[in-house]
């Protein structure tokens, strides 16, 4: 039988929901519907003259090749971040996880990283690859290797991962460590009486037990490379040289605030807006079915 | 009856007293001077409002250019717009677009019955800013210009003459080759390479940046940058950087470590940036002078156009309040604020009496090089083309032209395919803007 909770008084429901309610409609329905009727109108900076032209300014930016580059630049993006976050983070809790003397210190030394605010952590990775002045230039120059963000925009892109890895690194291994912890030591004894090595028993047990934690990450780290790593972009490259590391968030704020242009802004935000909600439709309703849980 | 009569009369009184404590008009103005900088604009709000009893400015700091502007547009259409905000150059011709929420400098001071001389300015500052029919939009703040800085230091060790700078861009490469022969890092970066590398480029030798006297003809133009002499001169750089003759250093003011670090010899950057290096490197050790330029494309140097910001006076206050925005205005521009201005940071004064006044006082003697931004401002009477540039959506034009320019120096690129790229996507813009202020 159906547990139904029941309310005596008809307005308390509604009292209930009401701060929720009102925190929705003001921080996203009403930004939101603000986003909508931009994206249909072009208007001077200041909110003047303003004239309403369809869909002429998602016209405009799918005419734009610089959006197409914005697009593949932040695919190549989202996979590295996802799929090195999510290796390395793997790898350091399987790692923790073996650890008896001094785990906590490992764990407290591992999980710093992401008190640092993405900006922050943009400028400190852009201090060690300072071409001219950064320690880690310096010793990539003695072992023969030019390492110029500034020039090189493939280096620039590697730059920002290796940045935006680092600040969310902390957050994926806490889950995979807590994930990895919860699976009951049982079976992984009874797998090694039954003569499976280290390595047998984790792709065969662990690894698949782990998979609803991956899965929770993959959608994280997927939104956080999507629209979190906008600091470390905004701090270390502006989305340089060229447009080798201009991703699609960085490139709706460029356009709106930089650029005063809020129609073709808000034509990206939609857009993004969409893609966003596709993406979690997909991955909620074919890659969850295959999760083991 | 008599009750009501009392407590009403004390109303009054405590609302006379109120008024009267508040009989100081408050003017805001918003500025994105920060650091130094910011502490001398404090002065001068203090030095007004210790002039006269009536008007009190407040000048509050907002950040970046960008974010005092971004901050001004949403306090406008909050109607908690500041009277006076700060805008860098490459926001005018969307300011003047923005006719509702502006209240051009002219009709200000008409409409104050402020006397206002439009002769004392210095012609191509005053002439960036002003209509084609010589009317003022925005008062002139600070305004730079790019000049050649080079490092003494450097040019010694390279056994080359220290107080000896090049003149034309040919003789920059070959002291350039002997620095990095010397063991040197690099021999030129620029700052905020589109506009000292393609627009002043183009107003020092009298080339169109763009068609209508570069925009102050009118919004249906189109960009002009990418002819032969600044393709040649792109392409120049970038075979220079196989070498590190030619370092690029990043956007905007990025490069500055490259040269106050003591790497580079040469930069060509803004005059503001003046008290910096001399900081950095000591002032014996800088060396400031007018730009080099190329004699195969034009016999002599035309003159420079401006970069930096100018203020720009909002809608939407009670008319009485303008008054008082006048009065700031005209003792901005009176002599001594502007003196006082450019002596400690650099940027150019904006009228020729408070160059003159401090030439007369002997800065320029103790001070060597800081007149020069002057001198190239002022070299010829300004032509349609180094008159100024009234480019709609400049910001995105900017960003454009420094991405085409960096797809150069990492030899993606050749200079002729960049520019006109760069042309080809800015006049894309130029079309939205267009079509957006018709």
């Amino acid at each position: 039988m159906e547990k139904r909770v029941t309310f005596n008084e008809r307005w308390l429901p509604y009292l209930l929901v009401a701060p929720q309610m009102v925190i929705t409609i003001v921080f996203f329905f009403w930004p939101s519907g603000q986003m909508l009727f931009q994206s249909v109108v072009t208007e001077d900076a200041f909110g003047g003259n303003t004239k309403f032209v369809w869909f002429d300014n998602f016209i405009n930016l799918l005419k734009e090749p610089a959006y197409y580059d914005s697009v593949r630049v932040t695919l190549v993006f989202s996979f590295l971040v996802a799929a090195v976050g999510l290796a390395l983070s793997l790898l350091l809790a399987v790692m923790a996880d073996r650890i008896i003397r001094g785990a906590s210190v490992y764990k407290m030394i591992l999980v710093w990283p992401y008190a640092v605010a993405p900006a922050v952590a943009g400028v400190l990775w852009g201090f060690l690859f300072n071409p001219s002045v950064g320690t880690v230039s310096w010793m990539l120059k003695a072992i023969g290797i030019d390492f110029n963000y500034v020039t090189n925009g493939n280096q620039a892109l590697i730059l920002i991962v290796i940045a935006a890895v680092w600040n969310q690194v902390s957050y994926n291994f806490l889950f995979f460590l807590a994930g990895l912890q919860s699976i009951p030591k049982s079976l992984i004894e009874a797998a090694a009486i039954d003569g499976a090595g280290p390595g047998r028993r984790f792709w065969d047990i662990a690894f698949p037990l782990l998979s609803p934690t991956g899965f929770f990450l993959l959608v994280v780290n997927v939104i956080y490379a999507f629209f979190g790593t906008f600091g470390v972009v905004a701090s270390l490259t502006q989305g340089g040289p060229g447009q080798a590391t201009n991703i699609l968030v960085y490139k709706v704020w460029n356009d709106g605030f930089r650029g005063q242009d809020l129609g073709g802004s808000s034509a990206q935000s939609v857009i993004l807006m969409i893609v966003v909600i596709l993406l979690t439709v997909v991955q909620f309703r074919f890659i969850e079915r295959r999760v083991h849980y | 009856m008599s009750r009501i009569l009392l407590s009403s009369v004390a109303a009054v009184a405590v609302l006379a007293g109120a008024h009267g404590a508040a009989a100081q008009t408050e003017i805001q103005f918003w500025h994105a001077m920060g650091g130094n900088l910011g502490e001398t604009v404090n002065q001068l709000a203090a030095g007004f409002n210790a002039s006269q009893k009536e008007y009190k400015v407040t000048a509050v700091y907002k950040g970046s250019y960008t974010e005092t502007l971004t901050a001004a547009i949403a306090a406008f259409r909050a109607k908690q717009a500041p009277h006076i905000v700060q805008v860098f150059e490459v926001g005018t011709a969307n300011m003047m677009a923005a006719k509702g929420a502006i209240y051009p400098i002219y009709q200000v001071m008409a409409d104050a019955k402020e006397p206002f001389d439009p002769k004392a300015f210095i012609g191509p500052v005053y002439g960036y800013y002003s209509t084609t029919d010589g009317k003022l939009l925005s008062m002139p703040f600070n305004s730079s210009t790019p000049v050649l800085y080079w490092n003494k230091e450097l040019l010694q060790k390279a056994g080359l003459d220290p107080n000896k700078p090049p003149t034309t861009w040919d003789e920059l490469g070959e002291m350039s080759a002997k620095v990095i022969a010397s063991g040197g890092k690099c021999g030129f970066t620029p700052q905020w390479q589109t506009w000292t590398m393609i627009e002043n480029y183009g107003a020092w030798h009298d080339l169109p940046f763009a068609t209508k006297s570069n925009g102050f003809g009118g919004t249906d133009i189109e960009l002009k940058f990418n002819d032969q002499p600044r393709i040649k001169h792109i392409q120049r750089l970038a075979e220079w950087g196989k070498d590190k003759r030619f370092v690029y250093g990043g956007r905007e003011g990025k490069s500055d470590s490259l040269f106050n670090g003591g790497e580079c010899a040469f930069r060509v950057g803004s005059s503001g940036s003046a008290a910096g290096a001399e900081k950095a490197l000591g002032a014996d050790k800088v060396g400031i002078a007018m730009m080099p330029y190329d004699p195969s494309v034009r016999a002599k140097p035309q003159n420079s156009i401006i970069g930096g910001a100018t203020l720009w006076v909002l809608q939407g206050k009670p008319k009485a309040e303008y008054v008082g925005v006048a009065k700031f205005m005209t003792y901005l521009s009176s002599t001594p604020v502007q003196a006082k201005w450019h002596q400690e940071t650099g940027y150019v004064p904006i009228t020729l009496a408070a160059a003159k006044a401090t030439e007369e006082s002997g800065f320029y003697k103790k001070n060597p090089g800081r007149d020069v931004a002057i001198h190239e401002l002022t070299l010829n009477p300004p032509t349609d083309n180094s008159k100024g540039l009234r480019i709609g959506n400049f910001t995105q034009i900017r960003d454009i032209v420094d991405e085409e320019l960096e797809s150069v120096w990492s030899g993606k690129k050749d200079a002729k395919t960049a520019l006109d790229e760069a042309v080809k996507r800015g006049n894309e813009q130029l079309r939205k803007f267009e079509a957006a202020n018709k």
